[in-house]
């Protein structure tokens, strides 16, 4: 690693700080510390930077112009830029981080692939946790067909591959998100008969002064409006897709209109053919690596539990700090300026007031926003107890209800192990949400899950570095 | 009425309920959301010496039994064997010595050679000195058990409220408890609280030094059945029965329907500290791969801890406090609650009836324990 000559003495750890996650909260940070002087490691379970946000195609692929499907490409552009050009950055691509243990130094273990041999524990003096946020789902009928897709997912297979899951797309669930993979499908060819939205996008009224403190925002929010108009989109509020229909894929959905709390207005349902729906509900963020060591979280209006930091992205424990979606899901914009600031505080710097006010105006903004697009608890009416929530053990939601209301499971915990929901492949990032809702317990603690990916057992048997 | 909705609590209920007693459980939580929610089905005579937790083990062995006739497939009970295994000549002598003394007392426990044990376990490591085939151990799902335990009592659940403090009569017999919603009043109060336990002894004025154990368990990916047993080596019964509060591991490696295979358990006294330990996760790793050099194959998909309710001799509390009248205990199983709860349940439900103890219960009693100074030992 270089060093600069005017560099103070500094502890035995071969990096200052280490980075997780390479999306735009990540990206900012490693580079923005770099800069500052600090020696950085920046580990990510993907091949390229990126994250979710700037997610892009292999250079293999050969794609003529990624930069299409982006917003703000050029400021992805100029990151990169800065990554390449800087020496006390080491991007670790393919480390997927297990586990964190506190100290000094701190020790992150990575796997990086199935051998024995795959295993690295990186060592540094702070932790930056920007592990971003993956999606929310709830369950209806006909949601394991093939064809049914999560809009996210949708989205990331479009930026990556360029691939499209089908020629006639709904797309549905809550949220913001719902709009941006609706506008990149109907660019990408695909015709989007109806983009169907649970909330009433009314809650966005009581924060008029947020509103207009956003209108970066607000133009992307318009871009999206203006491409989906000018393919002819409709955008149906507080409606959802009840149920899914077909056989070997998904021909058709049902889609019905919902009072306050998501309930399925009776005699409102009606029909549309498609051969793909696109679903999600929102994002949760991805933060096992911190509260697996006792981090401090806060619950957030949208019903997801978040980190809890402070000022300059602190959490409440010392040399951990976090931003991005890790702190409350707010976009590309929000973990950019988090990532700038805790870079700032992590290299003891005072932190740059454009930074510092656009963090404060894309969060109020952020929670707003979470506010409108929180689940009604009525979503469950649109259960049947057959439908599968947990679809690695395919779990239905008659076998959790009878779990909760006579075996005396109270939370998501205990009808996971009453049912088996939640412990399949993705550790209940699926079905996490909906399960804590039919168990009826409290929501505001976050999944436990002591190993934040699957380890191949010879990389355990080796003894740790 | 019945402090804990954990195995243990489950069983006290179903087994008062059964001698005709009217019965109530309540937990600050959801059943088995305590330690029974992160322990392992593992119900064993194998690692047990003679003595009192054998005797226990072997009435619970057969309680398992006759409960597996109605629970027996709820509960996932699987009544495989254990095959506790020695890697050299020396180990394989203690175990048979072990044994032995074992065979005494009541447990069936077969010797196999080292040719006979690739027909037991196919995929086990090659060169093993021999090991023993313990017919008797067997295994069910703990959250389920104690779920279906408790549905069966027909017990009032009060799920959710925790017990805040307990109602005296004027003779200063305990008479019911105090939890944060009510008053619920009942001649007898047990104690099954877990690693808790301590706490709730301290409502009532005694002591009852209940510490917790951590363990940890490896949950891999699910598989087809390539373990057929529950396996381990025979260094494990020494840190069962070890005391010392460092770290031991001995992996025991077993199967489950649901195809996972389950890898547990250290045993360490760190206090409640939930932190993953990657050197625990190391030695379980490696141990269960020195076993089944197959799992090296295979991925670790999940991990879990939990806190072992454990007392300085390894022995729970069971019984009438002779110094608090109306609380019993029923607490500090330490790794072995899953499999005892049955006949812990039964000697409960014996003594709150007046019936005949089916064993003597002098070496539970929770006075045992010479009193300590202010908060030693607890952690
Ligand atoms: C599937 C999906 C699609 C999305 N599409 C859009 C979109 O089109 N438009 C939009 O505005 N927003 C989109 N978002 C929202 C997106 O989260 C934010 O806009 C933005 O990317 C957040 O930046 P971030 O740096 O906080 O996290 P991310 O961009 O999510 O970056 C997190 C990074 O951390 C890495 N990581 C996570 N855990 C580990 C670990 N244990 N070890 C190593 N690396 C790890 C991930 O590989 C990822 O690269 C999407 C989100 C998801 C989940
Ligand atoms: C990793 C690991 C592996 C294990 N493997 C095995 C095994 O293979 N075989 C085996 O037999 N045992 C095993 N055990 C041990 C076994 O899990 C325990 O001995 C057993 O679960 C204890 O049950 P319990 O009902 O006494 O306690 P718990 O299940 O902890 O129940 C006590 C209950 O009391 C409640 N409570 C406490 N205080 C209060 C209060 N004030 N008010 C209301 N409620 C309260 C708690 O919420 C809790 O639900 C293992 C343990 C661990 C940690």
């Amino acid at each position: 690693m270089p060093t600069l000559p005017s560099e103070p003495a500094r502890g035995r750890a071969p990096y200052d700080l280490a980075v997780v996650g390479a999306g735009p909260a990540g990206l900012a940070a490693a580079v923005t510390a770099a800069e500052l002087g600090l020696r950085v490691a920046l580990l990510d379970a993907g091949p390229r930077v990126g994250g979710q946000y700037y997610r892009h195609p292999a250079p293999e692929l050969g794609a003529a112009r990624p930069d299409r499907l982006h917003h703000g490409w050029a400021v992805f552009a100029r990151l990169r830029d800065r990554l390449r050009a800087q020496p006390r950055i080491d991007h670790l691509a393919g480390h997927h981080v297990w586990a964190a243990e506190r100290g000094e130094p701190w020790r992150l273990h990575a796997t990086l692939g199935p051998d024995a041999g795959d295993r690295v524990t990186v060592e540094a003096g702070a932790v930056l946790l920007a592990t971003g946020a993956y999606e929310r789902q709830l369950p209806f009928p006909g949601w394991t067909l093939p064809g049914v897709v999560t809009a996210g997912g949708a989205q990331a297979m479009l930026k990556a591959g360029l691939v499209l899951p089908g020629r006639r797309i709904v797309v549905a669930g809550s949220g913001p998100l719902l709009l941006a993979a609706a506008s990149s499908l109907v660019s990408a060819g695909a015709a989007v008969p109806a983009v169907v939205e649970a909330g009433s996008y009314l809650g966005y009224a009581r924060g008029v002064a947020a509103l207009a403190a956003n209108p970066a925002k607000l133009v992307e929010g318009a871009q999206h409006g203006t491409v989906l108009l000018r393919h002819g989109v409709r955008l149906r509020r507080s409606s959802a897709v009840i149920e899914a229909h077909g056989t070997d894929r998904v021909t058709a959905v049902t889609v019905a209109r919902l009072d306050a709390d998501w309930r399925p207005v009776p005699g409102t349902e009606r029909r549309i053919g498609c051969d793909a729906v696109a679903i999600g509900h929102g994002l949760v963020p991805q933060i096992e690596l911190a509260t697996e060591l006792g981090a401090a979280t806060r619950t957030v209006p949208d019903g997801t539990v978040a980190l809890a930091v402070d000022g300059e992205q602190r959490t409440s424990l010392p040399g951990l700090w976090a931003a991005g979606e890790t702190c409350g899901v707010g976009g590309a914009d929000l973990a950019l300026a988090e990532g700038v600031l805790a870079a700032y505080a992590v290299a003891g710097r005072p932190a740059p007031r454009g930074a510092l006010v656009r963090r404060r105006r894309r969060r109020a903004f952020a929670e707003l926003m979470a506010a409108a697009h929180a689940p009604g608890v009525g979503w469950t009416d649109w259960l049947t107890p057959e439908t599968d929530v947990c679809r690695c053990e395919e779990v239905p939601a008659g076998r959790i209800r009878e779990a909760v209301e006579e075996l005396g499971a109270g939370d998501a915990r205990t009808v996971k192990l009453l049912t088996r929901a939640g412990m399949g492949w993705c550790q209940g990032r699926m079905c996490g949400a909906a399960v804590a809702c039919l168990a009826g317990g409290p929501t505001d603690r976050p999944d436990s899950r002591p190993l934040s990916c699957p380890v191949p057992l010879a990389q355990l048997a080796e003894p740790p570095a | 009425m019945v402090i804990g909705a954990g195995v243990v609590g489950a069983a006290c209920a179903y087994y008062a309920s059964r001698a005709g007693l009217r019965v109530a459980v309540v937990d600050r939580g959801p059943v088995a959301g305590g330690t029974t929610g992160a322990g392992e089905g593992n119900l064993l005579v194998s690692d047990k010496e003679p003595g009192p937790e054998l005797d226990l083990a072997l009435l619970s062995t057969r309680l398992w039994r006759e409960l597996a006739g109605s629970l027996g497939e709820a509960v996932e009970y699987e009544p495989k064997g254990g095959l506790v295994v020695a890697a050299a000549p020396a180990g394989l002598d203690a175990l048979r010595e072990f044994a032995a003394g074992q065979r005494k007392a009541g447990v069936e426990a077969v010797e196999v050679g080292p040719d006979g044990l690739p027909e037991l376990e196919p995929h086990l490591a090659p060169g093993l000195a021999g090991g023993f085939l313990y017919p008797q151990d067997a295994q069910v799902q703990p959250a389920l058990a104690a779920a279906h335990l408790l549905r069966a009592s027909g017990a009032d659940r009060y799920l959710g409220e925790t017990v805040r403090g307990l109602l005296t009569g004027p003779d200063g017999a305990v008479a019911g408890v105090v939890t944060d919603r009510r008053e619920l009043s009942a001649p007898a109060v047990v104690n099954a609280a877990g690693t808790w336990g301590g706490a709730v002894a301290r409502l009532a004025g005694v002591e009852l030094p209940v510490m917790p154990r951590r363990g940890f368990v490896l949950v891999t990916e699910p598989l087809p059945r390539i373990v057929r047993h529950k396996v381990y080596a025979a260094d494990y019964v020494a840190d069962v029965a070890s005391g010392s509060a460092d770290l031991q591991s001995s992996a025991v490696v077993e199967g489950t329907p649901a195809g996972p295979v389950l890898i547990g358990a250290s045993r360490e006294r760190v206090g409640f500290d939930r932190r993953l330990d990657p050197v625990v996760l190391h030695r379980l790793a490696a141990q269960a791969a020195a076993l089944f050099p197959v799992l090296r194959q295979v991925a670790v998909q999940r991990a879990y801890r939990g806190f072992r309710p454990y007392l300085p001799d390894h022995l729970p509390a069971i019984g009438a406090d002779p110094r608090v009248p109306g609380l019993v205990h029923a607490c500090g199983h330490e790794g072995a609650g899953i499999g005892l709860a049955p006949a812990t349940g039964l000697l409960i439900a014996e003594q709150l009836t007046g019936a005949r103890p089916s064993l003597d219960l002098t070496p539970f009693r929770a006075d045992r324990f010479p009193p300590s100074a202010p908060d030693a030992g607890l952690e």
